[in-house]
């Protein structure tokens, strides 16, 4: 009864998380290089020769690196790694954390690029009570790549103190906030080291104030007396006595990826890992906001070092690259992947792309990467059990790529015929089948063999009067099909009396002999306003070849006057 | 007088059987047997599951395509092959199966195919011999010239059936494709011959057990213990210009040609409990 009643008073209540991500900087690099989180690790901002420590990671800071140090106080340091402050890359670990958070509730805070806070109302019949739900957000945002401090509270300042006080999940109860912050140095009240913040420390300093329990045991009018407003406000702060409303923010659905190389990338392989990285970073993030892909932008800045252009002005079809601008025209390097359905797999996603710069190389060394996902709504398919079999999208989407790569990119799709009587009036297309439409599946469809001639005969009897297509009845009229030579067989043609008499191929002897019978001339001619026009004489002609009768289809171009075997009958 | 047996033959059936037994557990008890299962205790492979070809005639000649089998038709140029295969596609397309056409010989005409009624929505053609070499230094390209020239001819042909092998390969193993062709039609029977058999058991394990037919169409027959079925197709006669050969006076004006007359001959079919033998069919073909 105890727990039920505990149960409905926690359910009432109003509570808040927070993920705070000590570090960021270096946490925003760490995603990039994962390899780099057991050594010690700063990061510097600056222009060189002048730059200076922004950020270490634990380790480093053990070794003796604090922010504020020059580059060369910290050269001496031996095994310390160090790295340029990428800005691009702290915007995509935000977004990140912004992904995280959105993944569990709606109603999410940025109160700094580090720290995000959530209402956590509603949430518990959910994910179930709040130490589970602390510790699911800190193993999602691991799972992301950043690693984080995770703190639950009945209000927002409490729980953003808490995440940046104490390392890893942290559940403060209600009515215990000033009990559980006592513990915290009074500098977790300042987030950044401004002046004024400075000078507070520095008082609190000479008042011997070294905690926030301290803090929250002055007199309330007599700390006004000497800080005014702002010393309340710390105060309470300390005391977790604050309340404020959640002003929710809603993030943009961009989802997007940088890595800035310290060296240039000249071989595919190793950029193949890194995309391999991002990819599955960008799958992670999209699969926290319940998203899929349809499409995937890939963009190369290379070693000249300007600036990728807008992604946007890429219309081009799959893997055309966009057409630059003018001015970048030379060093510009984009590719775009469409995809048919939505997907969300890392693994196709790469192959896709190492296929597709395998046969468009960027030809100049890499030195930054930028892989951009379009989010779309993940496909739900229920298939039937009794549709007919369909190649898994993902894997037609493989399958049609290695294709491509073997025969050549216009050798492999589906056809389109043109509305023209030119001969060959037919364009390629991207290969991508419709869903099957008809749930029903007719016996007719399936036949068991070995049950002899006389009974398949029978079975197809039964089936004339149903709604089966007369070709699935085998009734459809077979139609004498056309073999196309391509190219076209030049011969030469014998007329004797007027009529055709003999052809010569010099190229194939099979293709000769004596012409036994031929039907024609049927004259046809086209595009005669455009430069492109054509117009010729076709024969159906029957050639007694070595063995056999073969018939073919002869063309003359009243054009070129030149006289070829356009194909065979077959 | 009739003679009575000493031992019924119920009395020798078990017998039999009692023996029979103890010989399996004989040899089951020898180590180097002991994962071996004779022959007569195999399971019998499940009788294939069979769709239309689209022509009548083959179907009730042959009981339909067998799924999960590879299937060969072979003949002559001019000799009605592609008109089965297109009506082979016709229905599987119909059928809503996703079809695969590997056109070695770049030979596949739309519009015999749209005549015939194939969805073009869900076919997949692929075109060898597309792709070109990789560009090489000149002088290295100097260096190799003379060589390349005089196997220039032969890499034109074998490159496309290199090409579709490898492709086929992808596509079976791809799954899904209700019907993959494999079009071999014009390659010449010394080259397709030398498609190596392996590749065909290849072919044919990886559409074991599967709801795909693949088809081959080809001159002569190649891939031989592997296909389940093989049907052999010849110009019977050429309906519309035989008999206006054999009129004496030719017509004056310009003639139609009305079509095909294809004689199918059931060369081999491991459906059967018996060799096929020559079991024939005739069709006619129509211009589209």
């Amino acid at each position: 009864m105890k727990g039920l009643t505990h149960r409905v008073i926690e359910s009432m209540s109003q509570y808040f998380a927070c993920i705070f991500v000590p570090d960021f900087p270096v946490e925003a690099l760490l995603r990039a290089e994962p390899e780099l989180r057991s050594r010690s690790l700063a990061v510097l901002e600056g222009k060189a020769p002048l730059q200076k420590v922004f950020a270490v990671n634990e380790n480093a800071r053990r070794a003796g690196v604090s922010q504020g140090m020059t580059k060369l106080q910290i050269e001496a340091c031996s095994g310390l790694v160090l790295r340029a402050r990428s800005l691009p890359q702290e915007a995509a670990a935000h977004a990140v954390l912004l992904d995280c958070t959105q993944s569990f509730s709606p109603r999410v805070e940025a109160v700094g690029c580090d720290t995000i806070v959530l209402d956590l109302a509603g949430l518990q019949p959910l994910f179930g009570p709040l130490p589970k739900i602390a510790r699911a957000l800190a193993r999602r945002a691991s799972d992301l790549g950043l690693e984080s401090n995770v703190s639950v509270a009945g209000n927002p300042e409490t729980a953003t103190l808490a995440a940046r006080g104490f390392s890893g999940v942290t559940v403060i109860p209600e009515g215990k906030e000033a009990e559980q912050l006592g513990s915290l140095p009074v500098e977790v009240l300042f987030e950044n080291s401004t002046q004024e913040s400075a000078h507070l420390l520095e008082t609190f300093s000479r008042w011997g104030i070294r905690k926030l329990r301290d803090l929250a045991a002055l007199p309330d009018v007599a700390l006004s007396e000497r800080l005014g407003q702002d010393g309340i406000l710390l105060q309470a702060l300390a005391r977790g006595a604050t309340s404020r409303t959640l002003v929710p923010v809603e993030p943009p659905l961009i989802f997007e990826e940088v890595v800035e190389l310290e060296y240039p990338l000249v071989l595919l392989e190793p950029l193949a890992f890194l995309l391999g990285r991002l990819l599955e970073q960008l799958c992670a993030r999209l699969e926290a906001r319940a998203l899929a892909t349809q499409e995937l932008r890939l963009s190369l800045e290379l070693e000249n070092g300007w600036q990728p252009e807008d992604p946007s002005a890429n219309n081009g079809e799959t893997g055309v690259p966009a057409r630059p601008s003018r001015a970048q025209a030379r060093q510009s390097f984009q590719r775009t992947l469409r995809l048919p359905v939505p997907l969300l797999d890392p693994k196709t996603f790469l192959k896709l792309l190492q296929l597709d710069l395998k046969a468009h190389p960027p030809g100049a060394p890499i030195v930054k990467i930028r892989l951009a996902a379009e989010p779309v709504r993940p496909r739900a398919a229920q298939n039937g059990l009794f549709l007919p079999p369909a190649p898994e999208p993902e894997k037609l989407e493989l399958t049609l790529a290695r294709i491509a790569s073997i025969v050549g990119e216009d050798k492999v799709g589906s056809l389109e015929l043109l509305d023209t009587h030119r001969p060959q009036g037919f364009r390629m297309q991207r290969f991508a089948p419709s869903e099957p439409f008809s749930p029903q599946r007719h016996p007719s469809t399936a036949l068991r063999a070995g049950s002899g001639t006389e009974k398949n005969s029978s079975h197809f009897s039964v089936q004339k009067n149903s709604s089966v297509s007369p070709c699935l009845r085998g009734e459809c009229d077979l139609v004498t099909a056309l073999r196309i030579f391509r190219p076209p067989v030049d011969i030469a043609v014998a007329i004797q009396d007027g009529k055709l008499a003999h052809i010569t191929c010099p190229r194939n002897k099979a293709m000769q002999g004596e012409i036994l019978w031929a039907a024609g001339p049927w004259r046809s001619s086209g595009d005669w306003w455009e430069k492109e026009g054509w117009a010729r004489d076709e024969w159906d002609i029957a050639v007694q070849g070595e063995s056999d009768i073969a018939l073919y289809r002869l063309v003359r171009d009243r054009l070129g006057g030149r006289w070829f075997l356009e194909g065979t009958y077959d | 007088m009739s003679s009575v047996p000493l031992v019924s033959t119920a009395a020798v059936g078990r017998f039999v059987g009692v023996a029979g037994t103890l010989v399996f557990e004989r040899l089951s008890a020898i180590p180097k047997l002991a994962g071996v299962t004779p022959a007569s205790r195999l399971e019998v492979r499940p009788t294939p599951l069979m769709v239309s070809s689209g022509v009548r005639e083959v179907d009730a000649l042959t009981g339909g395509l067998p799924r999960g089998c590879l299937t060969e038709i072979c003949g002559p140029a001019s000799s009605g092959r592609t008109s089965v295969l297109l009506a082979a596609l016709a229905a599987a397309t119909q059928r809503q199966e996703v079809c695969a056409l590997v056109d070695i010989s770049d030979a596949f005409n739309p519009h015999s195919a749209a005549a015939a009624g194939v969805n073009f929505e869900r076919l997949l053609w692929v075109r060898c011999g597309g792709n070109k070499q990789k560009v090489r230094s000149p002088q290295r390209h100097r260096a190799i010239e003379k060589t390349e020239k005089n196997e220039n001819a032969r890499r034109q042909i074998e490159k496309p059936v290199e090409q579709a092998l490898q492709v086929t390969d992808l596509l079976l193993r791809s799954g899904g494709f209700g019907l993959v062709i494999i079009d071999l039609g014009n390659t010449p029977v010394k080259m397709a011959r030398r498609i190596p058999l392996a590749s065909w058991f290849r072919f044919q394990r990886a559409v074991e057990h599967t709801a795909t037919v693949l088809f081959v169409i080809s001159q002569a027959p190649c891939a031989q213990t592997c296909a389940s079925l093989l049907l052999k197709v010849s110009g019977k006669s050429l309906s519309a210009v035989s008999s206006q050969l054999s009129a004496e006076t030719p017509p004056a004006h310009a003639q139609l040609l009305h079509g095909l007359q294809v004689q199918g001959e059931l060369l081999r079919s491991r459906l059967e409990r018996k060799p096929a033998g020559s079991v024939t069919t005739t069709f006619t073909t129509k211009v589209g």
